[in-house]
């Protein structure tokens, strides 16, 4: 339980930082001058269902003034005092491209009611309340939820779903040979459908791990090829397979530490000689194919109900 | 311990997924070779490298790691700040060397799995 509060916190001030502070501020603003009175700014308050409002004089932010400030006031009988006598004039602003959290964290340090927002010329733009934030943050979390649950939940349920007496999902990647930069982009993706189909967190592990280092081998050795995975209810089964240059003695490929990398792929941290051993340490069942010129065919398999 | 706490102890500088530093750090891992972190690092774990390329991201987030600190001043690629980004990996670079900073690390109470 503590723990799902903690997430819960998390997941906020992540959303925080995503938000900027203009996506959650009310941008109906209803200035008033310091030349207004206490009076008009009750009437004010009133019809616009307001608990403050800035104060501006040619355009310029000057002030600010809230309901504390016309509570005071009606005690003391001084409903025709101007707003610029009773108004805080040291305003704090908010920028409106901030992070939301810039908000959050000043709201609990200054304890303020609201906070004008200006543009980066100074020209205000809204008010942001605490009320402002937490509406934001909660359209936010609905959203983000919604859309993942959807996911997940049309997802996880296609084994029950679907009625067959064998049924096996298929997912295929192509890997691009020498392309660094997008190399791991099929382990991402099989790892995230994966994960939408609600496989458990430790087999989901295990399967990323042999697919990426299948995947780096294609990259490093390979011009490419293609990288595979069928699902089961008991199982998952990885093929990658590619069209050479191959591998002239597997057993040799398949020793801890034995590399045939270059040195600079060495430099970037591959090469280590670990990757079939890898493959293999993952998997309930492996099985390598290669001829020198026709290319390499792994075959992983990994059962569902030995998790981790 | 939270990644911010760690950052701040350390006076690491946060360069990609600031919004992902309140995440618990379950403990910590060292190496430059990638194959080796595939297999001994952790979910959640802090990974301490000089590598800097892009595939650091891609391992980090297949592992579910809490964050990468890259050390040495090494300069981070176009494309792993990208890539961090989107992949929401927190990477944090510090001038101190791999060696320093797992010293550090230890002092906090960061362990090493197999510690």
């Amino acid at each position: 339980m503590e723990q799902a509060a903690t997430k819960e916190v998390t997941k906020l001030q992540e959303l925080a930082y995503e938000l900027r502070v203009e996506q959650a501020m009310t941008k109906e603003v209803y200035p008033v001058t310091p030349q207004s009175t206490m009076r008009e700014l009750r009437e004010i308050m009133r019809v616009n269902r307001i608990s403050g409002a800035p104060v501006l004089e040619d355009g310029e932010l000057v002030g600010i003034v809230s309901i504390e400030d016309l509570i005071k006031a009606l005690a003391e009988g001084e409903l025709d005092a101007s707003v610029g006598e009773k108004m805080t004039r040291n305003v704090v602003t908010l920028y409106a491209d901030e992070p939301l959290i810039h908000a959050v964290g000043k709201f609990a340090r200054l304890r303020f009611g609201r906070f004008p927002v200006v543009d980066r010329q100074g020209k205000l733009v809204g008010i942001i309340t605490q009320g402002d934030i937490v509406r934001a943050l909660l359209r936010k979390l609905e959203v983000e939820y919604l859309e993942e649950e959807i996911h997940r939940y049309r997802a996880s349920h296609i084994f029950e779903d679907i009625v067959a007496d064998q049924i096996a999902l298929v997912f295929r990647y192509s890997v691009v040979g020498k392309d660094f930069m997008r190399a791991g982009e099929a382990s991402s993706g099989l790892k995230r459908t994966l994960s939408r189909l609600g496989i458990h967190p430790g087999v989901i592990r295990r399967v990323a791990i042999a697919t990426y280092e299948a995947e780096m081998n294609m990259v490093i050795f390979t011009d490419g090829g293609e990288i595979g995975a069928e699902v089961t209810p008991e199982r998952i089964k990885i093929e990658a397979i590619d069209d050479g240059p191959g591998i002239p003695d597997v057993e040799q490929a398949m020793q801890p530490g034995f590399s045939t990398a270059p040195e600079w792929v060495r430099e970037l941290g591959f090469g280590a000689g670990m990757g079939l051993p890898n493959i293999e340490a993952c998997s309930d069942e492996m099985k390598l194919e290669s001829t020198v010129e026709g290319g390499t065919h792994l075959k992983a398999t990994i059962y569902l109900d030995k998790r981790g | 311990m939270t990644l911010e706490e760690i950052a701040n102890e350390l006076a690491l500088s946060v360069q990609t997924a600031p919004q992902k530093l309140q995440v618990e750090v379950t403990g910590g891992y060292a190496s430059d070779l990638l194959s080796r972190v595939m297999a001994k690092a952790e979910q959640g774990n802090l990974w301490v490298t000089l590598q800097s390329h892009p595939n650091v991201v891609a391992v980090a987030s297949l592992l579910d790691l809490a964050g990468v600190i890259i050390t040495e001043g090494m300069e981070l690629d176009p494309g792993t700040v990208e890539k961090a980004e989107g992949e929401r990996v927190p990477i944090l670079t510090t001038e101190h060397s791999t060696f320093t900073v797992v010293g550090k690390l230890t002092q906090l109470g960061v362990v090493g799995t197999d510690g």
